[in-house]
């Protein structure tokens, strides 16, 4: 104990002696925090359409309310040509085009004045829509939020007392009722920041050691490699704890993201997802020699995977199945479920326990191979 | 004979701290010139002034003719500068460490391949040229090192430290080495802490603290200070100064 | 008393045999010096015997305890001092003394007075709170020692301490090592300067992984089988090369004289006739007295040869 406590003082002094570093591990939460919840804002809006109105009666300019008052699309302020609506799109004046062709009002007296089901007419009425592609998360969000709109304004204009047929779907959103995707990436960016701290540094601080040969000093006295490992990764430990309670603290008072479950419970979680996280940082520093190489090395195998594979950003069941498993032994993949599902369901264990389960499992393997290949040789 | 290096009351000071304090000396063309000093004495703070990596506080000097505050850029391509600590690429061969040296001195590639073939038949580096330099032996590393510092045909050679921590045998034969571009009119600028090294050399300067404190022929030294040899002389001069100093 | 036994070490990388069949052995108060080339195997050996390398073959013991079955009994005794510097540059003097006084499980009060007896023959005292990658060459390779001697080490090796060592600093490690050796600390030591082999009680020579001789420094002497003489001459490059033109002489350059190195019980009076011709009087010649770099590097060579 006696000797952890002095290796950990000295790695604080390393810390504390390097204020660059320091910095950029304290600033480095508020800042991802800021860019996720602002820059990389996963709620569409503001998709600029074009509207080329052929109609020119009141059904088509209500119709265009309706799309400019949902708050999603916004309105062109240049002219656009109304011969070419793909030149609108290439030039970049809009992420849209509405084609409204002639026959929309008809169409909708028609709807309004329709007696009984079986008499609407089968001479359908279409409606242009041409979204451009590239960005794909926009295409998708301009499609479905244009059918909601259609759908509404149908409904609207049926007679009372009649309803589509066929299968309705009642959607109702719990939890997260605005849908607001900050509650989705802070428990993310808490995952993904204890990792990067806890592995990166870790690996970077052992390679430094071997670097400047100061491990050859380290090792020729009475000490174990258990206590060089405790000591050197608990004050990592606590800097990585510290950015936790940033993000979170980050993400609820400028985001307004919910913390419904226990605090307790959570602090838990997190020191057992950082002794996972620390496991891999110390078996990367068993294999590489250099600083640069355990950088670069951390990087791919803990943040990667933690942004990628841990159905932060992607869907872990939309994924092909190989990566799938894969998923399977990224910690980050069962923290994120316990996180979102302490802060934003307030689940206890009773819930979590099968994510607990793996994650406990998975840092007690990492941890003891990585011990076991910190080796108190020179190679 | 013109002078190599003239420098007059050369200073170099950080915030408050006289790294180099008003030296004057003179090295001649073709000279072996040793520039000894304890660490920490400013040998290679007033070394990076003379090649032009340092800009001086105050005080005048030359190398090679050209002035060290404007010339800059003629100081040079005129000087060769080689250190232990000098990173040779540890990742790339002998041979692509010299042209890759020979290229930054914008050699043509015919003059570059001969001066390589040349350089590696008189340093004996010919077995080594495709090793990588990181693997070489410390005195195959030394040697590879003068051999890229000297691929230009420099007229001024500044070697700081050149065989630190380098054996015996391998000094001797690296001395020889320099003893023949002496020869052939290079002028040497070295430091050392082999004192066996410094009696090599035409004329010695010690300095301590940033000053130069005895500047002369090696043995009318020794004569004068009446020591057995330049090791003692050295560690009484600069043990005497250090009490002077501790005295005020 | 035995205090280090090194017994037929042998130790591979790869294909490299970097020693072979090595056996060395120093008693409690003894001052070993092991000098040889770069690249002779100094450094393999000194790792293994601190047991940061795995060995192939052979027995190491220090202080009465085997390497592989009681390294931990053996680390308290210990102190390693690695070549190249190894410490934390961006902590202070003292706390990289404090750090190590740490990792040997030291009472406060028992370090500071430990520190106060090191600071003492160190002189670092007046550096305590400077950071240790702002001292001097001479300075860094103080505290690194220093820091080996928090503890009291009964065995005490180091890796060439005083390269890149100024001649000043250089001769108050020694004072340093002398001190300790009088206190009774074994100490092997390698080192590239041959005069520091001089101040050893004993020397061993090594070359590609094996011992080639080893004695007391200035009986190792007699092993030195030619002549030096001095010529008082401007060793041109001229002179030089009609010199090594002669039969039977090796001559090299000496700084602003000439040494010529002759088979021993040679009769230096046949080589008068050849030597006047080339400006060179029987009156400027002089024998002097061979050194061990004179030895060094005859084995060196034979040993190339």
């Amino acid at each position: 104990m006696y000797k952890i406590k002095f290796i950990a003082q000295k790695e604080l002094w390393h810390i504390l002696r390097d204020p660059r570093s320091l910095i950029i591990a304290i600033l480095m939460p508020i800042v991802m925090t800021l860019l996720y919840g602002y820059a990389i804002n996963l709620d569409i809006k503001n998709i600029k359409l074009a509207v080329i109105d052929f109609d020119k009666t009141s059904a088509s300019s209500n119709l265009m309310g309706r799309f400019y008052n949902s708050g999603y699309f916004s309105e062109v302020t240049d002219p656009v040509s109304i011969n070419d609506p793909e030149m609108i799109l290439k030039k970049g004046q809009a992420n849209a085009v509405l084609i409204i062709r002639q026959g929309l009002g008809e169409a909708i007296q028609k709807l309004k004045s329709m007696r009984n089901l079986a008499s609407v007419s089968i001479d359908n009425y279409e409606l242009g829509l041409i979204v451009d592609g590239s960005d794909a998360n926009m295409a998708a969000a301009a499609g479905s939020y244009s059918s909601i709109i259609i759908s509404q304004v149908i409904k609207d204009n049926l007679p009372l007392g009649f309803e589509f047929p066929g299968i309705r779907i009642s959607r109702q959103v719990l939890y997260n009722p605005d849908l607001k995707s900050s509650h989705f990436f802070v428990p993310g960016l808490i995952a993904i920041i204890l990792m990067m701290i806890s592995a990166l540094l870790t690996s970077v601080t052992i390679a430094r050691e071997k670097e400047s040969g100061t491990m050859e000093q380290l090792l020729t006295t009475p000490i174990t490699p258990r206590q060089i490992i405790i000591g050197k990764t608990l004050p990592y430990v606590g800097l990585a704890i510290l950015d936790g309670f940033l993000v979170l603290g980050f993400g609820g008072f400028y985001f307004g993201v919910p913390f419904i479950g226990s605090t307790l419970l959570l602090f838990v979680f997190g020191v057992i997802y950082v002794i996972a996280a620390l496991a891999i940082g110390i078996f990367i520093s068993t294999i590489v020699k250099t600083q640069q190489l355990a950088m670069m090395g951390a990087m791919m195998v803990t943040v990667l995977p933690s942004v990628m594979l841990s159905g932060f950003i992607f869907e872990i069941k939309n994924m092909p199945l190989v990566l799938q498993i894969i998923t399977h032994i990224v910690p980050a993949r069962y923290f994120l479920l316990i996180v979102r599902g302490i802060m934003l369901k307030g689940s206890g264990i009773e819930l979590l326990w099968v994510e607990a389960a793996f994650l406990i499992a998975l840092a007690i393997v990492l941890l003891s191979v990585a011990t076991k290949l910190f080796k108190l040789r020179v190679s | 004979m013109p002078d190599a290096v003239t420098i007059e009351k050369l200073t170099k000071k950080f915030g408050d701290f006289t790294a180099v304090d008003q030296i004057s000396l003179t090295v001649g063309e073709g000279e072996v010139f040793g520039f000894l000093g304890a660490n920490g004495a400013g040998k290679t703070t007033a070394i990076r002034m003379l090649c032009g990596l340092l800009l001086p506080t105050s005080g005048n000097g030359t190398v090679g003719g050209f002035d060290i505050y404007r010339d800059n850029e003629n100081i040079k391509k005129s000087i060769g500068y080689m250190s232990q600590k000098f990173s040779l690429y540890g990742d790339l061969t002998a041979y692509e460490n010299l042209w890759f040296y020979g290229s930054v001195y914008q050699l043509k590639k015919k003059v570059l391949k001969d001066r390589i073939d040349e350089l590696s038949e008189e340093l004996g580096l010919h077995e080594f040229l495709n090793r990588l330099a990181g693997n070489l032996p410390l005195g195959w590393r030394q040697r590879l090192a003068l051999a890229t510092s000297v691929l230009h045909r420099p007229k001024i050679l500044f070697l700081d430290e050149p065989t630190g921590g380098v054996d015996p045998v391998f000094r001797r034969r690296f001395w020889g080495m320099l003893y023949d571009l002496a020869d052939k009119g290079t002028t040497l600028f070295v430091t050392t802490h082999y004192m066996d090294e410094a009696e090599y050399c035409h004329r010695i300067s010690i300095m301590h603290h940033g000053r130069i404190i005895e500047l002369g022929n090696p043995s009318d030294l020794i004569q004068k200070y009446q020591q057995p040899n330049l090791e003692e002389l050295f560690v009484q001069l600069i043990s005497k100064k250090s009490e002077e100093s501790a005295d005020v | 008393m035995n205090l280090v036994q090194i017994s037929n070490l042998d130790k591979s990388y790869g294909q490299l045999k970097a020693v072979s069949n090595f056996t060395l052995s120093a008693d409690q108060g003894e001052l070993l010096a092991v000098a040889g080339p770069d690249g002779a195997g100094k450094t393999t050996i000194f790792r293994t015997v601190c047991g940061l390398l795995e060995y192939d073959n052979g027995t190491i013991n220090l202080a009465g305890f085997d390497i592989d079955k009681d390294f931990d009994k053996i680390k308290p005794l210990l102190g390693y001092m690695p070549q190249n510097f190894s410490l934390y540059p961006d902590l202070s003097v003292e706390e990289n003394l404090y750090f190590y006084a740490g990792l040997f499980g030291m009472k406060k009060n028992e370090y500071q007075q430990k520190r106060e007896r090191l600071y003492q023959f160190s002189g670092l005292g007046l550096f305590a709170k400077r950071r240790a990658g702002k001292l001097s060459g001479g300075m860094k390779q103080k505290l690194a020692l220093s820091c080996n001697l928090i503890h009291d080490p009964k065995i005490l090796i180091l890796d060439e301490p005083t390269t890149g060592v100024d001649p000043v600093s250089r001769r108050q490690l020694w004072d340093i090592l002398k001190t300790l050796k009088q206190d009774g600390s074994t100490i092997i030591v390698s080192t590239p300067y041959m005069d520091e082999v001089a101040l050893a009680d004993r020397a061993i020579f090594v070359h590609n992984g094996k011992k080639l001789i080893e004695g007391k420094p200035n009986e190792l002497l007699s092993h030195f089988n030619s002549a030096i003489y001095k010529i008082k001459a401007v060793p041109s490059s001229g002179i030089m090369d009609q010199l090594n033109q002669i039969e039977g002489i090796t001559s090299r350059r000496f700084g602003s004289s000439i040494h010529l190195y002759t088979r021993p019980q040679q009769n230096m009076e046949v080589y008068y006739n050849r030597l006047s011709q080339l400006g060179i009087s029987a009156e400027s010649i002089s024998p002097i007295k061979p050194e061990l770099e004179d030895l060094f590097i005859q084995l060196m060579e034979q040993s190339d040869a």
